[in-house]
Parts: C-alpha cells; sequence; structure tokens
C-alpha cells in the first residue's frame, strides 16, 4: 500500500491529471460530481497512476484486462441501479437507502477504475436489462428488479475473486481489487436477504431458474484438498467459500444483459 | 509518574502496568519487552491469564505466516460465536439465531480448514478473553460481531498482497467475501434497511472496503487474545 499518498499527489504527472480530468466530459452516466467527489478523494488510485501508469511506463496488459473486465461489471451494475432508482414505483422507501447505497459505490467504482485505466478504459456498453424479453418486468416490478441485483452482485463477487492472482505483481492494485470485492459481497448479502434468502450460498442452489449460471459450482466442499464438509457439513462447508467463476463464464452471464459494446 | 525514579525493578513494574491498562500484550511486544517482564514476575497478572502463565505465539514466516495469522482470527472468531450460541442474550429472535448459528458454523470451518491445511505448521489454539463483552446484551453481542467481522474483512484485505502463492491469495479471497457477508447481515440486524450493512464508516468515497495491516489488525484483536502474537516475521508486502 501507498503509505505517503499526499506527497505522492503533491508529485503527480501533470500530463496524468490532464488525461484524467479531461475525460470528465465522456462519463456518460457518472455524474460529474460524483467523479469530481472520486477524484478529490482517490489519492490512491491516483498513486497508482503516478507511481505505475508513467513512471514504469504504464500498466501491464494483464492488468488493464483485468480492470476492464471488472470497469465492464462496473458499468452494467452501476447503470443498473441508477435506472432503477429513478424508475417510478419501483424501489419503495423503506428499502430505497440500501438501492442508494449500493448505487454509490458501483459508481464510485466505475470512476475508480476508468482513472486508474486512463486512457485505456474500455467505453461503458449498451445494456438491455430485459435481456432480450425474458426480465421484460425489470424496472416495473420490484421482485424482478431484486432478482437481477442478486445476480448481479453475486456474480461480481465471483468475478474478482477469480482474477485477483492476475494482480499480483502489483500490491496496490490487487489490494484496490479487494477492497472492490468484500463490498460486492456486502451488497450481495443485504439483496439476498431482501428476497429472503440467507445472506451466503448454500451449494448451488437458487430459487430462480435464470439465475442457475450465476451460481454453478458453488457447491465446492473440498478446499485445498482438504474435505470441508467433515468439520461442520456440507451446507455450512459451501457457505464458508465462495468460489471463483472464469471471466468466460462471467462474460456469458453478462453478455445477455450486453446489446453492444 | 512519580515512582519511575524509585528503582528500576519499579520501573518494569510500571511499565507492564502501563501496558496492562491499556494493551499490555501489543505494548510488550512492539516494545520487545514480552519476555523480560514476564520473567521478572512482575504483579500486573492478577487474574492468571497474562503473558506469564499462557504461551507466546510466533505465527511464522512467508505464506504460512499469513495462513497463521488467518488462523489466529478465525479463531478469534470461532470462540466467539461459539460463546453467543452457549448462552443467547434473552430476546434473541429466529432470523437472529439462524444468522449467528450459520456464521458460527462458517467461523469453524475456516478454523478447521487453516488448523488442517497448516498442519504442522500451525500455531497452537489460542486463548480468548470476552470479558469485555456483555453476552446477556444484544447490543454488546451485536456490536461485538459487527467489530469482528469488520475487523476480518479488513484483515483479509490487507493479506492478499502479503501472500506468494495464487492457491493461497484465492483461499484467502474465497474465504474474505463471506466474512463481508457476515457483516453486511450483522450491520443490517442492528440498523435494518439502513445503509450500514455497508455503511460509509467502511466504505470510503472511493467504494472501496477497510483494509489494515496484520499490526494494526492484531492491536485491535489484542483484548480478546490471552496469548502474546508475534507477527515480526511476517512478510511487509
Amino acid at each position: 500500500m501507498t503509505p505517503n499518498t499526499e506527497t505522492l499527489l503533491e508529485t503527480i504527472d501533470p500530463e496524468l491529471m490532464e488525461r484524467v480530468v479531461s475525460r470528465r466530459d465522456a462519463l456518460g452516466s457518472v455524474s460529474k460530481r460524483t467523479l469530481a467527489v472520486a477524484m478529490a478523494s482517490a489519492p490512491l488510485a491516483l498513486g497508482v497512476l503516478a507511481k505505475n501508469a508513467f513512471a514504469q511506463g504504464g500498466l501491464p496488459q494483464g492488468i488493464k484486462d483485468v480492470l476492464n473486465y471488472a470497469l465492464t461489471l462496473e458499468y452494467l451494475e452501476a447503470e443498473f441501479y441508477n435506472l432503477g432508482l429513478a424508475a417510478a414505483n419501483l424501489i419503495p422507501s423503506a428499502t430505497r437507502p440500501v438501492f442508494q447505497q449500493i448505487a454509490k459505490h458501483e459508481n464510485a467504482h466505475v470512476a475508480l477504475l476508468r482513472a486508474t485505466l486512463g486512457a485505456d478504459a474500455v467505453a461503458k456498453p449498451t445494456f438491455d436489462f430485459t435481456a432480450g424479453g425474458a426480465f421484460a418486468d425489470v424496472f416495473t416490478n420490484y421482485q424482478t428488479y431484486l432478482v437481477l441485483s442478486q445476480g448481479f452482485e453475486d456474480t461480481g463477487v465471483r468475478a474478482y475473486k477469480g482474477r485477483a492472482a492476475e494482480l499480483k505483481s502489483n500490491d496496490a492494485i490487487l489490494t484496490i481489487a479487494l477492497q472492490i470485492h468484500s463490498v460486492e459481497a456486502r451488497h450481495a448479502s443485504k439483496v439476498r436477504r431482501l428476497r429472503g434468502q440467507k445472506g451466503w450460498i448454500t451449494s448451488n442452489t437458487t430459487d430462480v431458474a435464470a439465475l442457475a449460471a450465476v451460481y454453478a459450482g458453488d457447491e465446492v466442499t473440498t478446499q485445498a484438498g482438504i474435505n470441508t464438509a467433515a468439520f461442520v457439513n456440507a451446507a455450512a462447508a459451501s457457505e464458508a467459500f465462495d468460489e471463483p467463476l472464469t471471466a468466460q463464464a462471467v462474460l456469458a452471464i453478462a453478455g445477455m444483459f450486453i446489446v453492444s459494446t | 509518574m512519580s515512582n519511575l525514579n524509585a528503582s528500576p525493578g519499579a520501573e518494569l513494574e510500571f511499565l507492564g502496568r502501563l501496558a496492562n491498562a491499556t494493551s499490555r500484550r501489543t505494548f510488550l511486544q512492539w516494545a520487545g519487552l514480552t519476555v523480560g517482564v514476564a520473567a521478572l514476575g512482575c504483579g500486573d497478572d492478577d487474574n492468571g491469564t497474562g503473558p506469564g502463565n499462557t504461551p507466546g505465539v510466533n505465527l511464522g514466516s512467508g505464506d504460512t505466516g499469513v495462513l497463521n495469522y488467518a488462523y489466529a482470527l478465525e479463531q478469534l472468531e470461532a470462540a466467539f460465536y461459539i460463546r453467543v450460541l452457549s448462552a443467547p442474550y434473552s430476546g434473541i429472535t429466529a432470523e437472529e439465531t439462524t444468522i449467528l448459528r450459520d456464521i458460527r458454523d462458517h467461523e469453524i470451518v475456516h478454523r478447521e480448514f487453516f488448523k488442517a491445511v497448516l498442519a504442522n505448521g500451525a500455531i497452537a489454539g489460542l486463548s480468548v478473553d470476552f470479558s469485555s463483552i456483555n453476552f446477556t446484551s444484544r447490543a454488546s453481542v451485536l456490536g461485538a460481531a459487527k467489530t469482528f467481522e469488520d475487523l476480518g474483512v479488513s484483515a483479509y484485505n490487507g493479506a492478499g498482497q502479503l501472500l506468494t502463492s495464487d492457491a493461497n491469495l484465492l483461499i484467502a479471497g474465497k474465504i474474505v467475501s463471506v466474512e463481508a457477508r457476515h457483516a453486511s447481515a450483522i450491520r443490517d440486524l442492528l440498523n435494518p434497511n439502513s445503509m450500514d450493512f455497508a455503511g460509509d464508516d467502511v466504505v470510503g468515497p472511493t467504494g472501496l472496503d477497510v483494509v489494515r495491516t496484520p499490526a494494526q489488525v492484531l492491536a485491535a484483536a489484542d483484548p480478546f487474545v490471552v496469548n502474546a502474537i508475534n507477527a515480526n516475521q511476517l512478510p511487509t508486502s
């Protein structure tokens, strides 16, 4: 981690600052104010940029690929919550603070990843949250909205952990990814509980057939060759470890909602 | 402070008392005094659970050290929830019981997993001290649970970069998200349907969860662990 981010901020490359700030106009669903807040309070990301992206000739392509993969998922989540909060009579007032908080985080993740990637950030895809009509009432039926929210959050948790090892060459970026990852898990737990589910995932089961791909392979009860079902039982063993998803599996899930990139 | 001038022995005893009053084991560990003070048998350990009677624990180095660090935290968490469920606070709801039982079982799985995977490299079982927690009080129990879960999340988030092996990093990733799910549920029990499940106190304006170094985590855990924990050999990056 960066011990003294203020110093890094002070010495940040002016070219970098101009490059990041100049991208504010192309932000789409992220308001300038949101980015301004994120920029003002994102010394770590800027420190990473200053330290790696420029001083050392840019981030390795492998890391950029993972960050753009994450950014694509964050674009999807941010737009999903921004549209949900804007939809009339969708989210009940009693749970509105929950979705406002989640939306705030997803928009912050988009801003942070875009700032870190700079000119290498992928553009926001065009989304269709009905998935071609499969979830036609997503923005008029709260239960449908909750189903997709749960699916996106649980997918996000599995997606980040699946690619963490590819970030190992950069401690600061790995740690940022882990810090995003646990926020997604906090979200997932809350949204699941809003649906009357446990906050954790038991085996590979889901009450929604359309979400089956999100939970495929999560029933594992062997970790590092050790039978974890022997300690309490198989349910606790599967709940106690969240399994990763491959990029291919994640993109297949997200792809159902992406019209064009 | 006047007794500092009395004699070298009194000075050591004062240091022992000072540490005991704040955060004894951490203070002594960082001051490098654990062995010295304990060997002098200074009379600060009136509950018989201090370092004079309880073996100190060295987490070790490399990935083994980091896994032992996780094992120590999981031991603490499991012991806490076992204690909570052994005599639940009055008025506990069915939902709260289910959540606390599930979390207890997860922490036991984590604890036993680390013990098994570390095998001969595992630290000993730790002795815990929950005397600061009122187990008859819902607020005290859930408040402590929130502290432990948030601490666990921040610990794993900070430990990722300390691990060398991809497999160990993945294991840590598989566990930290479950700890975050716990934290979310406990926080939501305390303040339902508010923003607190992922509150601004733990998720900053950039959307990032808390990250802590082992030194920070062990200092926070210290009041609940009787053993002196030596983390000096842990990797730092």
